[in-house]
């Protein structure tokens, strides 16, 4: 069970890492979904095996009780992450409605530094004709 | 988007957007120890909302409710900070919980704690939230981007 | 006793509540934002008074016990950068108030500010790793709007990055808390002090270093700055100037509080001397390299959190009280440089150091505020920013770390250079944008600004130069919250009972 739920989280990981590399918004968003899943499920996954609630009276003395913080940080974490990624979903939206285009722009810096380059590259093609 | 709407999804959501805010009263007061809680219930309630939304596009969204969802916002957030500071001005720490039993004649004796008020603070403010973009998606069918808040 | 820690977080939530509801009253949420931080701030002086007099502060949120429950705790470090932070917050309030069409035509302003205050203070008065997360959320999301605020399209484009890099931080911060509670099976940080100590060295250092790598993207320090100079200068000035002041801030704060407490043994000290010295050098190189006061400014963020790390690295009381002290100094000057930019944009519209020129005849006001900061953030004597470094710099030399102390020195020297740089551009000389050169020569020579505005700035200026008048008493208080760092004893003693 645990092995399985570990496999699950690392696949979760990759494949979020993976989106999260792309670049477009949407993709974007959803890997960070999917790494925000992972991290919950890895939460329950250290909370260690599963077993009766805890709760008095609900459990005998032999029963295995099921850790319940994890679950309470889980279950926190997947209330922020939910309200997060919708306001970055609408941010997307507003995105793609000024721009009509769903792709990550360069920052300021890397457009300079690249038209730098591209003036470079100009004069130095200008020198060897 | 009122041309375009569907009879039998329009008729579905009426019949059972009572029913879903019926539900979300119940998740909300069975929290305390059962399954479901303010976040579960504020859901369900949203998603009544939503349907509605889906339905019948802003119009119908604002016909259905007359307070502006940040009024549920703020009533929610209150509720819930208040429900801590009452405990530190009793004289307890900051959100301490307490057991509120009341002798209601016909019912009988109702049980409860003072989490159901934080809890209804937690409802209000998801319901808040959910309406807050549905507004917002709604605003942004007309013709005008420049009003959409993100 | 209670009282007082949670009011910090409480007030500035209530009022938001109240904030919210009053949606389209801008004179009653004005009222009540100032109201709020007002008490909150007076709320800090006590907290810094109790503390001061009796030593640690701790609650029990909701009477539960301290490793199951949440602690809200209060010591020396935390008391000093609440105070000074919710300084700087009031005043940037004001300064909002004062500026024409940042919270007027923005309903949501006023109540998302608040909870980003209440954020900021949580984090500084949490016990507790995941609270710290909580903490962290509120602060970000509050953020994320208040960033985005207008949805103009360079917001919208600068604003993305800003989000996707801090929610992906977040994301690796559940993962570290997992694992710490893995390790050890609690997320109160005066247990897990206790606990991680008996945990095998390997683990530690692998907890301790991927804390560092979540607080590290917060915070800004080399190789994980990038995100900050292209998304901070594109959202409005008061919004920019209480991010520059606090944000960061807030990472460093997490990083000192994790490492000294939790990590006592391992701490990383030649990465952390090592990051410090290139998040210094490739700071203000980024800077010496913009030709706009916001950007130069930005990079200046970045370059002067390596001062921070560096004070942490050395691990010594000397180089914490420095790094205390510093950040104490940095939090209210860095926003007041801001503020006077945010003023001269506000007179000239713009910030580019091409066109804005001779403002010291138009307002010679914002160019002695811009002066003062300035000097101060390069450590000219006998400002505030002199005595921090100098702090770290004596810690650093008693340490016989020779190499870094080198680079610091000259890295406030490349400090001093770009801020001559902007004077020379932006005060001195004379303009080149030919709109400004007509306002000149239509005898127009005097720009003016809203009143709050330049209140709202020389206030800030006037806690700054407050800072380097109570130098000694203030640096007395920064060596007592180092020693309660290097030995949370007595924190952990209040925390746990």
């Amino acid at each position: 069970m645990s092995v399985l739920s570990a496999l699950i989280v690392a696949v979760l990981f990759a494949v979020g890492v993976y989106l999260l590399l792309q670049r477009t918004l949407s993709r974007i968003i959803l890997g960070l979904a999917l790494m925000g899943h992972s991290a919950n499920l890895l939460l329950m996954v250290v909370g260690g095996r599963a077993g009766k609630a805890p709760i008095i009276g609900a459990f005998g003395p032999n029963d295995t009780v099921a850790d319940p913080l994890p679950q309470a940080l889980a279950l926190t974490a997947i209330v922020i992450s939910f309200g997060i990624i919708a306001f970055l979903l609408a941010l997307a939206y507003r995105s793609w409605v000024l721009t009509e285009n769903d792709e990550v722009e360069d920052d300021l810096e890397d457009a300079r530094i690249a038209q730098l380059g591209e003036a470079e590259m100009r004069r130095w093609w200008r020198r060897s004709e | 988007m009122t041309q375009r709407r569907s009879v039998i999804l329009d008729l579905c959501v009426q019949a059972e957007f009572h029913t879903l805010l019926l539900l979300s009263l119940y998740l909300l007061f069975a929290g305390h120890n059962q399954p479901g809680g303010g976040f579960a219930g504020g859901l369900v309630a949203s998603c009544a909302f939503g349907l509605r939304f889906v339905a019948g596009g802003g119009q119908a969204l604002s016909r259905s409710i007359s307070i502006p969802p940040t009024t549920f916002l703020g009533v929610g957030m209150l509720f819930a900070i208040l429900t801590g500071c009452v405990s530190l001005l009793s004289g307890h720490e900051f959100l301490e919980s307490a057991i509120l039993s009341v002798d209601l004649m016909v019912i009988g004796k109702v049980k409860t704690s003072s989490v159901l008020f934080f809890d209804i603070g937690v409802y209000l403010v998801v319901l808040g939230m959910s309406l807050l973009v549905l507004e917002q998606l709604g605003e942004a069918d007309g013709s005008d981007p420049d009003e959409v808040q993100p | 006793m209670s009282v007082l820690l949670v009011l910090p977080i409480a007030l500035p939530l209530l009022a938001a509540a109240v904030a919210i509801i009053a949606y389209n009253q801008r004179t009653v949420q004005r009222i009540i934002a100032v109201g709020a931080l007002i008490a909150v701030v007076i709320d800090a002086a006590f907290l810094l008074v109790a503390v001061e007099r009796d030593g640690v502060q701790s609650i029990q949120v909701g009477a539960w016990a301290a490793p199951i429950g949440i602690t809200l705790v209060v010591d020396m470090f935390s008391a000093l950068m609440l105070i000074i932070s919710m300084v700087t917050v009031l005043s940037v309030l004001i300064y909002a108030i004062g500026q024409p069409g940042v919270d007027q035509d923005q309903p949501v302003f006023h109540p998302v500010y608040l909870v980003m205050t209440a954020g900021v203070a949580l984090s500084f008065t949490t016990g507790d790793l995941f609270n710290l997360f909580v903490a962290y959320e509120i602060t970000l999301a509050a953020s994320y709007v208040l960033i985005t605020l207008g949805g103009r399209r360079e917001q919208i484009r600068s604003g993305m990055t800003y989000i996707i890099i801090n929610l992906l931080a977040s994301t690796l911060f559940v993962v570290g808390i997992a694992w710490v509670y893995a390790a050890t099976g609690t997320v109160n940080m005066a247990d897990l002090a206790v606990k991680i100590a008996q945990l095998p060295a390997g683990t530690q250092t692998a907890l301790s270093m991927f804390l560092l790598v979540v607080f590290g993207i917060k915070a800004a320090i080399f190789p994980l700055f990038f995100w900050l100079p292209d998304s901070y200068p594109t959202a409005r000035m008061p919004v920019t100037a209480v991010f520059a002041g606090l944000l960061t801030k807030v990472g460093v704060y997490s990083i000192i509080r994790t490492q000294t407490l939790l990590f006592p043994q391992h701490v990383p000290s030649t990465i952390l001397l090592v990051c410090a010295g290139l998040t210094m050098v490739i700071g203000v190189l980024g800077a010496i390299a913009q030709n706009d006061m916001k950007r130069i400014l930005s990079f200046h963020i970045v370059s002067q959190i390596g001062y921070m790390i560096l004070g942490l690295g050395l691990f010594s009381v000397a180089g914490v009280a420095g790094t205390v002290f510093f950040i104490f100094h940095q939090i209210p000057v860095k926003t007041a440089l801001f503020l006077a930019t945010g003023l001269v944009e506000e007179s000239t519209g713009s910030t580019a150091l091409s066109k804005v020129g001779g403002m010291i005849r138009r307002t010679p006001l914002v160019a002695g505020l811009f002066l003062l900061a300035a000097l101060s953030l390069a450590g000219i004597p006998p400002f505030s920013g002199f005595v921090g470094k100098l702090g770290i710099i004596q810690a650093g030399f008693s340490a016989g770390e020779y190499a870094i102390v080198g680079v610091s020195l000259l890295v406030s020297l490349l400090t001093l250079f770009s801020m001559i740089k902007i004077w020379n551009g932006v005060f001195l000389g004379t303009a080149e944008d030919p709109t400004l050169r007509l306002a000149a020569s239509t005898g127009e020579t005097r720009l003016s600004t809203p009143v709050l505005m330049r209140g709202a700035t020389v206030a800030l200026v006037g806690v700054t130069l407050a800072v380097a008048l109570f130098a000694g008493p203030i640096f007395d208080l920064s060596e007592r919250a180092a020693q309660s760092l290097l030995d949370p004893s007595d924190y952990i003693e209040k925390v746990l009972g």
